[in-house]
């Protein structure tokens, strides 16, 4: 199988921290691929040089053949790369139809002046935003929610609010950036089952995530960065073997 | 929701003619003059509203777009330029039929640009003005951004006010009216007063349907989610920079428009309409309305420079706008007119939907 992402030596200092360290990496098409590593390790800096809320020091990312490292980050999406962040980002005052709605940004046109005149071909566009926005409600179970508050709603349901948004852009790939943190473990196994659907829908994912049951679950490779560099990459049971990956991330007495 | 927007034009456009019936069942028809004075601070007022309601980016610098487009349309449209009708620019001008010449108080000729070729020329420079400030400015954020607004409002001021060609401290007068079809013409003539009312509040209704509209879109929807997670909205897709920019000079523009029509019904402009605290007005004129309100700017915009204009907070006038800033900031950020009416209108059909539930005590 082709990659859809390619990461090449890519790095970001910040000050003198150096967070990522010529990292390598593929996403192969059709894959659900996980990033772990102990809290600092730079998985979320990653995630932001990804998807062009930082640009790297140095490296290449190649998405489905394109170079992206350094694009901005409503361009890096319009290509067809969503995420979700670690700490929700939903959009006040707006309510989960709304909020989803946003989503369906990069794949609809219509600007200042035709939203002004509301022109007559706007109209079709906006009942198919509508209609696409309502699905992925639908898909992750809450679509009863629609009118509700976005920032009002419980933490897992803010969480899939957040999804679906994600989704609503019609993504080739999927950066979730530790969708299971705050869950139970009863949302926590919906959410395994959840990625399992996503993927079914020809969607590649990428998940930083700590809680190794579901990674270890859901995941078709692992790679491993611990202090900015990749350990390890391999598939979840050949990590989980690793006495390197044992020893930076489970602890020496773990073993 | 197209049809309550719609609803709520055609209820916009009744109250219009109400208040004007108004004033002359009540024998005040000279209240029109300050009605349509309002309205043209309105345009300012609604275009501020879509950049801080709805985008969420401040500006203390709006007086000086109002400015901009009064300033240029009264200057060129009484900067005599028979002087220079040697010029190849001023013959090409006039070939153009872009010039109008008019006998000027001492039997002479004084030739001028044509009002409407003045408003278009405002128009522009608000709008190429507002591109060139909005690139840097509005990289910045919250105070960062209010203080480099402010220091732009500050700028204009000092330029119209020590300028000897804009009139300083005087500023412009003798502006001629700006014609309009069917013989009617935005002037200050007390025979035009009722035609100029309808027309300023049009002109209101009309940017308040495009607006309107525009909240309503997907744009609308970008901009509110730039308000509420900038970032989240940059990976959503939404060109945030882009967005915030021309909003900004969607709102400058509206405001100089206003600026314009406002100078040839008052037949000049003074300094005074550029300064900081004209700014400062239409902030809190916004605020009290309701961040992301139109209609409640319209109103707030409505009674509050009506008030102002008839002079009612006397020497207070400034106090009166900085004490309601104050108020609205600490007691109602979101605004005091900002009414659940949706929440309410849901709550009566749910109970008209479902006649047989009780009546529940409360």
């Amino acid at each position: 199988m082709t990659a859809l992402l390619e990461v090449r030596a890519v790095s970001k200092r910040f000050g003198g921290l150096q967070a990522v360290r010529e990292v390598s990496f593929d996403v192969r098409k059709g894959t659900v691929k996980a990033l772990i590593g102990p809290n600092g390790a730079g998985k979320t800096t990653l995630f932001h040089l990804l998807s062009g809320v930082l640009a790297p020091d140095g490296g290449a990312v190649t998405f489905d053949g394109r170079p992206i490292h350094g694009l901005p980050a409503h361009r890096v999406a319009a290509l067809g790369l969503s995420r979700t962040f670690q700490h929700i980002r939903l959009f006040a005052h707006m309510t989960a139809l709304e909020n989803v709605k946003v989503g369906c940004h990069v794949r609809s046109r219509a600007g200042f002046v035709a939203g002004m005149l509301h022109l007559p071909w706007t109209w079709g566009e906006e009942r198919e935003i509508g209609e696409r926005a309502r699905a992925e409600l639908e898909f992750l179970g809450i679509a009863e929610l629609a009118d509700a508050e976005a920032t009002r709603l419980s933490y897992g349901q803010q969480r899939s609010v957040e999804l679906a948004r994600a989704l609503a852009a019609g993504p080739r790939l999927l950066l979730l950036d530790e969708p299971a943190a705050g869950l139970n473990m009863r949302e926590t196994v919906e959410l395994a089952k959840l990625i399992g659907r996503i993927k079914e829908r020809g969607v590649t994912v990428l998940i930083v995530e700590h809680d190794m049951g579901l990674v270890m679950n859901v995941s078709d490779e692992v790679a491993v960065l611990s202090y900015g560099e990749k350990i390890a990459d391999a598939t979840p049971r050949a990590v989980q073997r690793d006495p390197e990956v044992i020893r930076v991330y489970l602890g020496e007495d773990d073993a | 929701m197209l049809r309550s927007r719609q609803a709520r034009i055609a209820l916009f456009g009744a109250a219009i003619v109400l208040v004007q019936l108004g004033t002359r069942a009540g024998g005040k028809p000279f209240f029109l003059t300050q009605l349509t004075m309002s309205a043209y601070y309105t345009l300012v007022a609604v275009g501020l509203s879509v950049l801080m309601g709805y985008a969420g980016q401040l500006s203390l610098g709006h007086a000086a777009f109002f400015a901009i487009g009064g300033y240029a349309s009264g200057w060129l449209t009484t900067n005599d330029l028979s002087p220079l009708r040697a010029s190849a620019l001023v013959a090409a001008l006039d070939r153009a039929h872009l010039l109008v010449a008019r006998p000027d108080l001492y039997g002479g000729e004084t030739l001028t640009v044509h009002p409407w070729a003045a408003f278009a020329v405002a128009v522009a420079l608000a709008f190429a003005v507002a591109w060139a400030i909005g690139i840097p400015v509005l990289k910045l954020k919250g105070h960062y951004l209010a203080m480099a607004t402010l220091g732009f409002g500050t700028i204009v001021y000092s330029i119209v006010l020590g300028t000897a060609r804009f009139g300083a401290a005087d500023g412009l007068s003798s502006v001629p009216p700006l014609p309009l079809p069917a013989g009617l013409s935005v002037s200050g003539e007390r025979a035009d007063r009722v035609s100029n009312y309808y027309v300023a509040w049009g002109l209101v209704a009309l940017a308040m349907l495009l607006l309107a509209n525009l909240v309503e879109s997907r744009v609308g929807r970008a901009l509110r989610a730039i308000h509420g997670a900038e970032d989240a909205a940059g990976s959503m897709g939404v060109d945030v920079a882009r967005f915030k920019l021309k909003t900004f000079v969607l709102s400058a523009v509206l405001a100089a428009v206003g600026g314009s029509f406002l100078t040839h019904f008052n037949g000049g402009i003074g300094p005074g309409e550029a300064a900081v605290m004209k700014s400062v007005r239409y902030v809190a004129i916004v605020a009290v309305g309701g961040m992301g309100s139109l209609w409640g700017t319209v109103a707030t915009s409505l009674a509050l420079n009506f008030l102002s204009l008839r002079g009612y907070f006397g020497t207070l006038d400034d106090a009166v706008f900085g004490g309601v800033l104050l108020a609205v900031m600490l007691f109602s950020p979101d605004g005091i007119l900002r009414v659940d009416v949706r929440g309410l209108v849901r709550a009566l059909a749910a109970r008209a939907r479902d006649p047989r539930k009780p009546e529940e005590p409360a």
